[in-house]
């Protein structure tokens, strides 16, 4: 059923004109195989929500997605199309590439987010391993990343991660000193989870600008960019708070 | 031509098999000695002739200099990942070997690379199916360590070539084994293979799904198996042989195989017995004993079979699920048969493992299922799918020696990436691209599949072009790699160097034979085999003439079998096999007579007291004896 769905909404995009009907039977309107013949039909460049058939939208039934996933699978996998000719067998390869690069990121609620965000041309800061890294080594806190309400425990935490260093160099233990910083992960860990049900509300608001009953104009997109703001600036603050984390945790494990 | 028969074939380190889908059950296809294990072992006879299997095991013994084991291990690989294995295996390399190069191994004055001696063992496998369906075989599923890296499937994949096999699929093991057990038990969960074979160990967990077979993490040691307990068994030997009797034998082949030979017979006993006694025989005539207990040997392989939990507990991190949560677990490979190894997974796993399935056929008998699927199908296997993944991130080296990771381990494959790159000078033509496969985060600590020359690229001022490079990993989980100038939509010529790999022309010398026509190559040898019957059988008959029977034969019979002989001699002199198969079966048919008669005056001569002459009647009485009749149960 949600294959189907899928098709229809497919088809509704305007594609290039040669995969509009089946390059086999040609008879019927196709997306990635044909619903008349089965037969894979060659892949057209589209975002990933597209591929499955749906609209940029962030709250999603993954048991649907995993469902059309394997419906997808069924027809598309090159293993079910070994024995057509190469042409076919080609695009089977990359139709089902194309499935399960789509697949992946949307099941995943932070790769899927940081999809939309990509689609909207919006590239996260870069809070990688080495910046943090790099931050350590010349001792400036990234003044500029590091979100406003959490610039006191950042301070606090890192003195005391210093301490640790300097313990663990000195081959000295301080157990009171590792039960405050344990502490702190955890409050670190529970600010993490939080962050994620922030993220799920500014999906709402995503969703429902998504709504095909608006009319596209500069209040719409007004609203848009407002909310893909405030989606920026939590994975900023979650990403931070994971690296942090990791961080903590690299030092506990030392 | 016949129907198109697609095999499964489980290239081991230790032992190969070749199965296929009988209906709706996969079996093993026996080997010329009827034996369903052909030993991975290639030997060169006397005559420089390819012998492979058990008959190339007993060389290993005597001309060890002209013998090869456990080649799986070199698959792929560069002398400077080797030197472990060279401590420890009698791989001989050839003496002109440079850096860099595809390695090549001595066997008597002839050299092979890893690819060649893996071919000549599909080979093998693919005689007896040949030999099984009376017709050619050319399509086949060869199956590999779920955690091989892109460099060992090609030459896994270049094996098949060479050995005259179109490779439809790589399966990972552990995936080819969850299909044989789930084709009868088609219930949904969550399963954990843990796969120790002779060389390799895989652990893949996979979620079953109504027929899809979805692999959600994997990883392993493709360098971990029955080989190392062997190693330490063998070590112990010739520490306690030098030590007591002052010789070392460690540069004495034959004494060294013999004394494999002998502690993997006494690891396989331990698998059923308390305590094992070895008593090896040693150049000069004395003799090494020592008797092993249960307890001992557990002891020494513990630092072995340890090395497996960390990997699983990896792939279960992986796939975000705890011990509780996993369905099953199936245990592959023969050194799941020894007891503290099932222990080990019991206890890692919290659950009786699974072990309904012989460990040694269970890959093939998947491949077999695969090979199905591949072909179109069955009613055994058409709801089946199988969904794997890529064991190894796949990255690329960024600026200061990083690794860029573009596609994740445990992605399902096929799977892809893009890259877009530039240039740094004005009219810069090529663009250098490293790919790497590893987890490690610097460039020199993870694997170097290749390095790609992107060329052609029109000539713009510096970061002006933008080429898109497409990296894709197919469902066998080999990579592809094609490239393209966006603005001047060029496609940009992309030249591999594989970093340890046949070239596609090296391949195409290497093919065996005139493999290229499997029809005729086939026939050749049917040929050849009709006429040793042939022959046989005209023996046969001329020694019948002589026999007393054949003056009891009508004139008219008499005539009929030279009639037959003549055709039979025609035919044999010509190239048609269905033709002088006929021809052996009409004179079969036209003696009955004939040889009935000899066995009534060879019983009849017996009673007589008279020589039985030369006709062989086996060693049970030919006399009516006064005992009941025989009862069958």
């Amino acid at each position: 059923m949600t294959a189907k769905s899928s098709l229809t909404a497919i088809a509704a995009k305007p594609l290039p004109e040669d995969t509009h009907s089946c390059w086999s039977c040609g008879s019927m309107r196709a997306a990635h195989f044909c619903e008349s013949c089965g037969k894979v039909q060659p892949p057209v460049p589209v975002d990933y929500f597209t591929f499955f058939g749906l609209s940029p939208k962030l709250n999603l039934d993954v048991v649907a997605l995993e469902k059309d996933f394997y419906d997808l699978s069924r027809r598309l996998h090159p293993d079910l199309n070994a024995r057509a000719g190469s042409r076919e067998q080609e695009w089977s390869l990359e139709q089902s590439s194309l499935l399960n690069d789509a697949y992946r990121t949307l099941r995943d609620p932070i790769k899927r987010t940081e999809y939309l965000l990509h689609l909207e041309g919006v590239a996260l800061e870069e809070q990688s391993k080495n910046a943090t890294e790099q931050a350590r080594v010349t001792g400036e806190i990234k003044k500029q990343i590091v979100p406003p309400d959490l610039l006191e425990e950042v301070f606090e935490l890192n003195m005391e991660l210093e301490e640790l260093r300097m313990n663990q160099k000195m081959g000295e233990d301080d157990p009171a000193l590792i039960a405050e910083i344990g502490k702190q992960k955890l409050a670190l860990e529970a600010k993490h989870d939080a962050l994620f049900e922030e993220l799920q509300t500014h999906w709402k608001a995503w969703d429902s600008l998504i709504d095909p009953s608006r009319q596209p104009n500069e209040e719409l997109a007004g609203e848009r960019t407002q909310v893909i703001g405030n989606i920026v600036d939590v994975l900023n603050r979650r990403n931070y708070i994971r690296n942090l984390v990791r961080d903590v945790n690299a030092a506990l494990e030392n | 031509m016949a129907t198109d028969h697609v095999v499964g074939i489980d290239l081991g380190t230790t032992n190969s098999l070749v199965a296929f889908m009988q209906g709706d059950t996969p079996v093993v296809i026996p080997g010329e000695d009827g034996l369903n294990l052909l030993p991975s072992v290639v030997a060169l006879d006397a005559k420089n002739q390819p012998v492979i299997g058990n008959a190339g095991r007993n060389s290993l013994i005597e001309t060890p200099e002209r013998a090869v084991y456990s080649i799986k291990r070199l698959m792929g690989r560069g002398m400077e990942d080797i030197q472990e294995e060279l401590k420890f295996f009698p791989f001989r390399l050839a003496e002109d070997l440079q850096p860099g190069e595809v390695l090549r191994i001595k066997l008597g004055d002839k050299t092979f690379t890893p690819p060649e001696i893996s071919a000549l063992i599909l080979r093998q496998l693919k005689r007896s199916a040949e030999r099984f369906f009376g017709g050619p075989v050319t399509k086949a599923v060869i199956t590999v360590p779920a955690y091989f890296n892109d460099a060992q499937r090609q030459a896994t994949k270049d094996a098949g070539r060479i050995a005259g096999l179109e490779v439809l699929r790589l399966v990972n093991e552990p995936t080819a084994a969850s299909l044989a057990y789930g084709l009868d038990q088609k219930q949904n969960g969550i399963v954990a293979v843990y796969d120790l074979g002779g060389g390799t160990f895989d652990i893949s967990i996979l979620k079953l799904h109504d027929g899809i077979f979805e692999v959600i993490a994997t990883n392993g040691d493709t360098h971990l198996g029955g080989d190392d307990i062997d190693n330490l068994l063998i070590t112990i030997a010739l520490d306690d042989i030098r030590g007591d009797l002052g010789v070392d034998l460690r540069r004495n082949p034959e004494a060294v195989q013999a004394i494999r030979k002998a502690v993997i017979e006494a690891k396989i006993a331990l698998s059923s017995q308390r305590s094992v006694k070895l008593d090896i025989e040693l150049p000069g005539g004395k003799h090494y004993r020592r008797e092993i207990t249960l307890e001992q040997f557990e002891q020494l392989i513990l630092p072995v079979i340890d090395r497996t939990v960390g990997p699983c507990k990896q792939a279960m991190k992986d796939a975000r699920l705890q011990p509780e949560q996993i369905d099953e677990v199936v245990l592959v490979g023969g050194s799941t048969r020894i007891p503290k190894v099932h222990a080990l997974v019991k206890d890692l796993f919290r659950r009786e493992p699974h072990i309904d399935l012989n460990p040694d056929e269970v890959v093939a008998l998947g491949a077999a299922v695969q090979a199905n699927i591949l072909a179109g199908g069955s009613e055994a296997t058409q709801n089946m799918l199988l969904l794997d993944v890529t064991p190894l991130s796949l990255g690329i080296e960024v600026a200061g020696g990083v690794t860029d990771k573009i596609i994740l381990r445990n992605s399902t494959i096929p799977a892809s990436a893009r890259q877009f790159y530039t240039t740094q000078v004005d009219g810069q033509a090529n663009v250098a691209i490293h790919v790497l496969q590893g987890e490690r985060e610097l460039a020199k600590d993870c694997r170097s599949l290749a390095r790609f020359d992107l060329k052609g690229i029109p000539p713009m001022a510096a970061g002006i072009p933008r080429v898109e490079v497409k990296f894709l990993i197919d469902a066998n989980g080999i990579l592809r790699v094609s490239a393209r100038e966006q603005r001047s939509g060029k496609e940009a010529e992309i030249q591999v160097q594989p970093s340890y790999g046949l070239t596609d022309e090296q391949v195409e010398g290497m093919i065996l034979d005139s493999f290229d026509n499997a029809e005729e190559d086939f026939r050749r040898r049917q040929v050849i085999e009709a006429r040793n019957e042939a022959a046989t059988i005209l023996a046969a008959l001329e020694k019948g003439k002589k026999s007393p029977a054949w003056g009891q034969l009508t004139t008219d019979e008499k005539k009929q079998i030279a009639k037959m002989e003549k055709a039979l001699v025609a035919a044999k002199a010509e190239d048609h096999y269905q033709a002088i198969r006929k021809a052996i079966d009409a004179l079969n048919q036209g003696t009955t007579r004939l040889a009935e008669l000899m066995m009534d005056t060879a019983v009849s001569s017996a009673l007589k007291g008279k020589n039985m002459d030369e006709t062989d009647l086996g060693e049970g009485p030919t006399a009516p004896h006064p005992m009941a009749k025989a009862e069958f149960e």
